[in-house]
């Protein structure tokens, strides 16, 4: 809308008198407004990215969204291993805006970390950033100011690899999957803090506790809702945001929209997942469809063959189907099963397959909230754990990490789990760990506040890693949400639960009652955002700042 | 003297509650497995089992029944795992030890994400019929502040015929003092109908365990008269909209008060069932049935004076926030 309709017809007026005049115009009939265009592809080594405000319309409200060259999706960029990129960014927002790319390894000035490792871009200025391409592989941006991320600031990003490419397919699609409100991320915000459950209509009624009765008897009804209901702890509570108020994105198409990917039978095709979600976490399939998993976050990850996968945010997984078929429906249900993204693979545009049911939503178990009762793992909680901004704490957390999670066990598919993922060529840096950093994943649901070991970001100390040292990071989660945890500037090599290497990453989705450790080298000097990747968590102090020195 | 006993037990029992509600055992031990679980072997210590510091009340009787070092510990500890609450072990890490020193004002680069919330929450805003009688009600809080500190006005009132008559207007300063509790420490002034006065007030609010909406308040104006107030509230829900909720309210006075017509001990208690449907959450019509009552003493000045001790009320109104 911005882009065009500005400049043409009211040159001397402000940005905000041109919106406001806007408003009122695009009532007229002879003023069309310009919506948010798909995301395109650019390519090369030099990139012009201009973020402003496009209007949007998922829901029948026209809506203003923030994007990258008036498109969401951002533009898709294409980058080649060894280059070194130039990304010009202009900020056309009233507000200083960022662009982090994620998983990128990069000098730290380059990593768009707003308020942690630069000062972001002020309105009407342009940042460049330089930096040398040093990886291959899925990967995406966002902005990292304010609420942009969540209104629609994010792209996926592709580059293939200096030798040649090992994963071969005849056709490359990009999966973005988001989720889009037409709040303002800060009136979400703020009725989360007034009141947590207040997107979640899943709870446990009277009528569910009758049926209960019936089917089970009075005694087991009570024994499953006792201690739940007496720690106070909302076992349907799976997702902060539901459908409620979010529209499940897939390139920023709504299901209705149905966005299409060609093929031609017998074709492999690759479909590079990219959860771009603020606050959703993503359980995809594609019905009738194998999914060969051949990359997580970026890294090739020895093929394993599975039905579903399970995208936290800022989490990617390259997958490679091979369609017999003419149509089939690429499922994305959200893990509250309020809603799903969807999209369709077909030979021919115009044809779509059966969209299947959204599964039933499943109480979050024992299991989520304990870990493992007879787990002999020791914990170290911090002092600042037992005070108000900690609801609870688990003193035996459960260590494996072959468990789909909440919602996706025992559904009778084959589905992803950690357990499953083993980087080709295996750790990067075979040094031991040096020494241990445990942090805890902490929250209040109550009071909607979440944090790491109790602190919130605002109160919080920077975390120092010594320059080139291997360290062994714990985290525990004493929470009974499963959190995106995101280190930036630095890959995390996942371990086993007996300490041999797993998987590289740089996003671990942490299960509720679950403790993963994995490896870091500190070779990235500067200043590293990690924080969980649940956009309001984030936002509310579930962040730290890493100085590597 | 019988009276004022009861008044003192009433006033243990909410304290035994409030107490118990905070350090209840979480989860009940005989269901589980414990495997090396680190134990909670609860002497609940003084600042815990209490969210209120009794120091700060200037009590007018130091009868010892307010004295909780006489209370009997032992009855309300329960072995309990410490999972919600309870208190620093000796060896528990220290979350700062990673920054060798560093604080985030250190650093070239500065965030913040605090933000200020406000909050107007009218709980009821209702018609109350009773027999050949029609009044308002308002019980509203609004609040400005963040996550663990705010500053809270608490109000209701009854209204008849255009006329305030007991209204209770509270100005407190609510810290976050555990997961689910916030202390209250501020002033009440009554006004309506004549009976201006003030107090001091302490008190607590927040969850106890089974979600049970709790306000538990002590009053002390400055004849030395103290007064307690509690008001209890559950959600059940019919539907994901349809919420029936059960009301509590009491109030206890520590002296007969003959100005005021208040009796010591228990003085009025009011029982309520409402239902409401959630439009949206923060919009909720109700229908609803109360019964009231004065008793003890205060029954015994309303009789003098000729007024009912008993009622059953019809209410209708709107539960809103935002």
């Amino acid at each position: 809308m911005k882009a065009t309709t500005k400049q043409s017809i009211l040159p001397l007026l402000s940005r905000r008198q041109c919106l406001k005049g806007l408003a009122a115009l695009s009532l007229s009939p002879w003023i069309k407004t310009v919506y948010a265009k798909p995301a395109d592809i650019l390519s090369g080594s030099e990139f012009h990215l201009t973020i402003a405000q496009t209007s949007v319309n998922f829901t029948g409200t026209p809506r203003l969204a923030t994007t990258v060259n008036g498109s969401l999706p951002a533009p898709t960029l294409r980058w080649r291993e060894g280059d070194t990129v130039t990304i010009h960014v202009t900020n056309q927002l009233n507000e200083s805006s960022s662009i982090h790319w994620h998983g990128l390894i990069l000098p730290y000035q380059m990593d768009g970390a707003h308020g942690v490792s630069f000062a972001g871009i002020a309105p009407n200025r342009t940042f460049t950033y330089r930096f040398k391409v040093q990886q291959s592989g899925t990967y995406w941006y966002h902005s990292h100011s304010g609420m942009q991320e969540q209104t629609g600031l994010y792209g996926a990003i592709i580059i293939e690899p200096l030798k040649s490419e090992p994963i071969i397919a005849e056709r490359d699609y990009v999966i973005v999957l988001s989720d889009w409100t037409d709040e303002s991320p800060m009136a979400v915000l703020d009725k989360l803090k007034k009141q947590s459950d207040y997107y979640n209509f899943n709870q446990l009624t009277a009528l569910d506790f009758a049926r209960d009765v019936a089917q089970n008897g009075l005694m087991p009804a009570v024994d499953k809702r006792a201690m739940w209901n007496e720690m106070r702890m909302n076992m349907t509570d799976l997702s902060d945001i539901a459908a409620y108020t979010y529209r499940y994105l897939l390139n920023g198409n709504t299901p209705e929209a149905n966005w299409t990917g060609l093929f031609t039978k017998g074709e492999r095709v690759r479909l590079r997942f990219i959860n771009s979600a603020a606050q959703s976490f993503f359980d995809v399939r594609i019905p009738n469809l194998k999914m060969t998993v051949v990359q997580a976050d970026g890294q090739n990850v020895e093929p394993v063959s599975v039905d579903e996968v399970r995208l936290g945010a800022a989490e990617t997984y390259d997958v490679i189907v091979t369609p017999k078929d003419d149509a089939y429906t690429i499922f994305a249900q959200s893990m509250d099963r309020t809603g799903y993204a969807r999209g369709t693979l077909t030979t021919r545009a115009g044809l779509t397959a059966t969209v299947p049911a959204l599964d039933k939503a499943e109480p979050l178990s024992m299991m989520d909230m304990m870990g493992d009762m007879n787990g002999g793992v020791a914990v170290h909680h911090a002092k600042t754990e037992y005070g108000a901004s900690v609801d609870m704490r688990v003193d035996t957390p459960r260590t494996n990490l072959d468990d789909a999670g909440i919602g996706l066990r025992n559904n009778g598919r084959r589905v992803l789990t950690y357990a499953d993922l083993h980087t080709v060529g295996g750790s990067m840096d075979s040094r031991p760990a040096q020494r241990d950093i445990e942090l805890h994943l902490t929250g209040n649901m109550e009071r909607y506040s979440w944090s790491f070991d109790g602190v919130e970001f605002d109160d919080s100390t920077p975390i120092h890693f010594r320059y080139g040292e291997r360290l062994r990071v714990i985290l525990v989660n004493d929470t009974m949400m499963t959190h995106p945890i995101h280190l930036h500037g630095m890959w995390s090599e996942l371990e086993t639960p007996d300490g041999q290497f797993q998987v590289r990453k740089h996003t671990f989705s942490v299960q509720p009652a679950q403790r993963i450790s994995f490896l870091v080298t500190a070779d990235a000097l500067g200043y590293w955002a990690w924080h969980c990747h649940l956009f309001y968590h984030m936002h509310v102090g579930m962040f730290r700042t890493v100085v590597v020195s | 003297m019988l009276e004022h006993k009861t008044s003192q037990v009433f006033m243990l029992m909410m304290f035994a509650s409030l107490t118990w509600a905070e350090d209840a055992p979480t989860m009940d031990h005989s269901k589980m497995n414990h495997g090396d679980m680190k134990m909670q072997e609860a002497e609940v210590p003084e600042k815990k089992a209490l969210p209120m510091d009794h120091s700060k009340m200037n009590h007018a009787e130091k009868s010892g029944a307010m004295d909780h070092s006489k209370m009997n510990h032992a009855t309300m500890n329960h072995t309990e795992m410490s999972m919600q609450g309870s208190d620093v072990p000796e060896n528990a890490r220290d979350p700062h030890a990673y920054s060798d020193g560093e604080t985030l004002h250190s650093l070239p680069f500065y965030h913040n994400d605090s933000h200020n919330l406000y909050s107007l929450v009218v709980d009821r805003l209702e018609s109350v019929t009773t027999t050949g009688n029609a009044a308002m009600t308002y019980d509203l809080q609004a609040w400005a502040g963040q996550t663990y500190n705010r500053a809270l006005i608490r109000a209701e009132c009854g209204m008849q015929n255009g006329k305030l008559e007991n209204a209770r207007t509270e100005l407190l300063w609510a810290h976050a003092i555990t997961p689910y509790w916030d202390s209250h420490l501020g002033v009440r002034y009554d006004s309506g109908s004549g009976h201006n006065r003030g107090w001091l007030a302490l008190g607590v609010q927040g969850l106890a365990p089974y979600w049970l909406y709790t306000e538990a308040t002590f009053y002390v104006n400055e004849q030395g008269r103290v007064s307690f107030r509690t008001e209890l509230e559950y959600d059940v829900l019919i539907t994901q909209r349809l919420i029936l909720q059960p009301r509590i309210e009491a109030n206890f006075y520590s002296k007969n008060d003959t100005a005021h017509s208040v009796g010591n001990g228990l003085s009025n208690i009011e029982v309520g069932m409402r239902l409401r449907y959630e439009f949206r959450r923060e919009f909720a019509p109700y229908i609803g049935v109360e019964w009231a009552s004065v008793v003890g003493n205060t029954a015994n000045y309303a009789r003098a004076n000729g007024n009912t001790v008993d009622e059953t009320r019809f209410v209708a109104g709107i539960h809103l926030w935002f």
